[in-house]
């Protein structure tokens, strides 16, 4: 009997459903319009591709979700957790409180108390001072008065020693059972203050990922697929189990990105390249290092400074959707879309609006299988000086883009994949050659229902006290748990990456040690 | 106006302006803003008075954190930390301090001593001891004029304090280092304890005011939709050096120092030029097809061109397209001792010094 599975991503304006045989063949694919609650755009696609596929639903082992609930619930401060945020590290820290520099209207809707505790570590590992247990225990009492959604305990150097926050679960587990205790050590890595903010996130969406994680379970009831196990695609390219991902909802907030990432891997089989994804409105480039997407050092989310882990993504106004502007003699291309009115509003379309997509329809290298576009409309439409200033603007805005995600002169593969991307051309300058595979449209739900399950552990250790053998063994072990934890196979988790980061100028041989495991999904 | 009190928009302002100062380095004043903005959230205020408002016989203080970046960043200060040292240099005196002031202009510790006067409702006196970043304790202006680095406190936050008296300033460099690492990787300094008269003569003036005013500019003319870089040159009496796209970063991590170089490709007027840049923590110089351009003690620091943001050594990387602006130095640091002090030989270049406005003139404009 063939398996399948299903992948669904959300994007700003379609939903896109897959389904894969276990081959990673593609069956069937359908897009639909995604809805401003998620959810119901999302079981339209899901219904649509089940029917029109014909795949029997037992057959049907994995529905795996590229999905934006949490960065919607995060971007419009709606239905978000209130949090009983917990910091140890006194009497150091106490010269900026969490969330001093967040936007008010987030801050208000999230922050349900401030409790500053004295303990943490210096990097060394030695505590700064005794931990006040006391202290805890008060503030977790007025936190359970307050009737807290969630708590986000971060302490000093914990991704060094993590004893004082996890000190602070078990109390919370005593005095508060049922509420979700975030430890800051499990969700990102140096630097106090983006640590702590992406705990707080990450406490305050857990709420919304579970009501998601409820809604999408009786949807696929509802289809007869309540066999199927769900699975989140997280940030990095990976993906993981609908119970571990309700622990760590933060993991999800820009994953659609690294889908499409991980799509163009896994349609190309390049593990090294720079990825093109255009889309309506946007064209979001990213690099693969190694199957998987390059990350960056800091993420802004909601207005928020945070080192979670996502791609390093450059993103510019540039798609299919864009609207073509001329004045004098000056052609200006996006950064406003039409969006999903493309198939109105465009010229191809018979609408009155210039757009990318048709300037690429004119130039005659895009090519679209919708019995409603007329690229002879555009033709002769469009001036030609237009058409050709327009085009070559488009190519250089993107050639720009290509390049500032490199981080070497060399020419690179490019992989160009969305909905948008049929209309570049098969030469750019910077790379050395330009690939647009089949279904570059639906590489992120591709990407996303392909993932393996996946982990990381970043944890700082000092090389004189504990050998270098031992710290990557030890990161390499908690790694492989975690990856088992977030639902991959046990019997196929192994590492996928260690990267070793010296810490310049401190004493004692600090390195930051970086482990990925990875493993096929437990079904 | 000789005396005022900071607002949150003069601390936003401050903060862009002195990580133009930083010439690259003297670590991310991120933190440093927050902290101060922290203190003007709980309601106090900081006080800034200019020098010619210290008496000749004030005690006055510097006071500065030192120590790891990546240090600062996760074990966020106190607030209290330099107060301790404060507190130790009084007693050790046995007299009150009248004034504190800060020791560098560029970076994080800008705004120490802001948050020092907050504390202790003690007015902070606009000027500095560099005009700029630099790394170590003695590449002071008052270190040139012959002031004693020492008697200096050093503590951390758990209070633990030292007072150092030392041969000369470079040991009290070499030891507060050792004691910086012990209270693991960072320490609050106050330091080159002095009289009004002598400060007076050594420091560098109007340090704080200018790093208001360059953010200032940048962020009005930003608003207005006009260049900003010209508002920059003009506040800062700088020049534009280069602009081009970084296409290669080497670094080598020396004497636990972060050495290394970019090499930028000319874009715009400097087509088919390339520029080099040498860095150790801060820009150290730079080399316009193979000719020397700018170098230590004057100023060059690298902007985004997009964004008009400076960038950190550490941030360098290829691709970004990048804006290079000289800055001329302090005339102190262009005497003989100054020279010994922060000249291009101290860091290790074998190159004479010679002022920025002299070398630009050699340069055939774009």
């Amino acid at each position: 009997m063939t398996k399948y599975k299903i992948g669904i991503d959300v994007g700003s304006t379609h939903t896109d459903a897959v389904i894969l045989d276990e081959n990673n063949n593609l069956i069937h694919a359908e897009k639909t319009m995604t809805t401003s609650d998620v959810t119901s755009g999302i079981i339209n696609a899901l219904r649509l591709v089940l029917e029109r596929s014909k795949v029997s639903k037992d057959d049907v082992v994995a529905v795996m979700f590229g999905t934006t609930h949490i960065i919607n619930a995060i971007v419009q401060r709606k239905n978000l957790g209130r949090v009983g945020i917990i910091r140890i590290g006194l009497p150091a820290t106490e010269a900026i409180e969490p969330t001093l520099d967040w936007p008010v209207d987030l801050k208000e809707a999230v922050n349900a108390g401030i409790a500053m505790i004295r303990g943490g570590h210096d990097y060394t590992g030695e505590p700064i001072t005794s931990f006040d247990e006391d202290a805890v225990k008060k503030a977790l009492k007025s936190f359970r008065e307050k009737k807290v959604d969630a708590i986000a305990v971060t302490s000093v150097w914990s991704v060094v020693n993590p004893e004082h926050e996890v000190k602070v679960r078990e109390l919370a587990n005593d005095l508060l059972p049922g509420v979700p205790v975030v430890l800051s050590h499990e969700i990102s890595s140096i630097g106090l203050l983006e640590r702590e903010n992406a705990t707080i996130l990450n406490a305050a969406t857990i709420k919304v990922m579970i009501n998601a994680i409820n809604a999408l379970r009786e949807a696929l009831r509802g289809m007869g697929l309540e066999h199927a196990k769900m699975f989140f695609a997280q940030n990095d390219g990976t993906t993981a189990s609908a119970e571990y991902i309700v622990k760590f909802p933060i993991f999800t907030v820009i994953a659609p990105i690294s889908n499409s990432i991980r799509g163009a891997y896994v349609l190309t089989g390049i593990p090294n390249a720079i990825v093109a994804d255009t889309g309506g409105t946007t064209t979001n480039i990213g690099a693969l290092v190694n199957g998987y997407p390059r990350e960056a050092l800091e993420v802004e989310i909601g207005g928020v400074r945070t080192n979670i882990r996502a791609p390093d993504v450059v993103a510019i106004g540039l798609a299919g959707g864009s609207i073509v502007e001329t004045k004098d003699s000056d052609v200006k291309v996006g950064p406003v879309s039409v969006g999903y009115r493309l198939i109105y509003d465009g010229i191809a379309w018979g609408g009155n609006v210039i757009t990318a997509t048709d300037i690429a329809l004119a130039k005659g290298v895009m090519f679209i299988d919708d019995p409603r576009c007329n690229p002879e409309l555009a033709r002769s439409k469009i001036p030609n000086w237009l058409v050709e200033k327009a085009y070559a603007k488009m190519v250089e805005m993107l050639e720009d883009a290509l390049d500032r995600i490199k981080l070497r002169p060399e020419p690179e593969t490019v992989i160009l994949v969305g909905g948008g991307s049929a209309m570049w051309p098969k030469v750019l300058r910077g790379a050395k050659e330009v690939i647009r595979p089949e279904h570059a449209q639906y590489a992120n739900a591709i990407g996303a229902a392909t993932a393996l399950v996946g982990a990381v552990v970043e944890k700082a250790y000092s090389y004189e006290q504990v050998s270098r053998e031992k710290a990557i063994q030890d990161a390499s072990e908690e790694a492989k748990k975690r990856a088992i934890e977030a639902g991959a196979d046990p019997a196929t988790v192994e590492v996928a990456e260690v990267e070793e980061i010296a810490m310049p100028y401190l004493p004692g041989n600090a390195v930051k040690v970086r482990v990925k495991a990875v493993g096929k999904l437990r079904l | 106006m000789v005396r005022y009190y900071l607002s949150k928009t003069d601390v936003e302002d401050l903060v862009v302006g002195a990580a133009i100062l930083g010439t690259g380095g003297g670590g991310d004043p991120y933190i440093g803003k927050l902290m101060v903005l922290q203190e003007l959230e709980r309601g106090r205020k900081i006080e800034i008075v200019s020098a010619d408002e210290v008496d000749n016989d004030a005690f006055v203080v510097p006071v500065a954190a030192m120590g790891t970046p990546v240090v600062l960043v996760e074990k966020i200060p106190s607030g209290k930390e330099a107060l301790f040292s404060l507190k130790l240099l009084e007693n050790y005196f046995n007299r009150k301090v009248d004034f504190i002031s800060p020791i560098e202009a560029g970076g994080i510790n800008s705004t120490i001593p802001l948050v020092v006067g907050a504390e202790r409702g003690l007015p902070v006196i606009d000027a500095d001891g560099m005009g700029r970043a630099f790394p170590e304790l003695q590449m002071v202006t008052l270190h040139i004029h012959g002031i004693k680095a020492t008697p200096m406190a050093i503590s951390d936050e758990r209070g633990n304090a030292a007072i150092l008296d030392t041969i000369d300033n470079y040991w009290a460099e070499r030891i507060a280092r050792v004691i910086t690492v012990r209270y693991g990787g960072s320490a609050w300094i106050a330091i080159y304890p002095t009289f009004g008269k002598p400060y007076k003569e050594a420091a560098i003036r109007g340090s704080i005011s200018l790093a208001i005013e360059i953010g200032r500019a940048l962020r009005e003319t930003k608003s207005a939709g006009k260049n900003p870089i010209d508002a920059l040159l003009d506040v800062t009496h700088g020049f534009e050096l280069f602009r081009g796209k970084i296409v290669d970063v080497q670094r080598f991590n020396i004497g636990g120092f972060a050495r290394g170089e970019a090499v930028i490709d000319g874009l715009d007027d400097y087509k088919g030029s390339k520029l080099i840049i040498r860095f150790q923590n801060e820009n150290l110089v730079a080399i316009r097809d193979n000719e020397i351009i700018a170098s230590v003690p004057d100023l060059i620091t690298v902007l985004d061109s997009e964004s008009g943001r400076p960038i950190t050594t550490e941030r360098l990387r290829y691709g970004l397209r990048v804006l290079v602006i000289g800055i001329p130095c302090n005339e102190k640091w262009r005497t003989p001792k100054g020279l010994e002090t922060v000249g291009p030989r101290y860091f290790g270049y074998n190159i004479d010094y010679v002022p920025i406005e002299v070398r630009i003139k050699g340069v055939s404009k774009p």
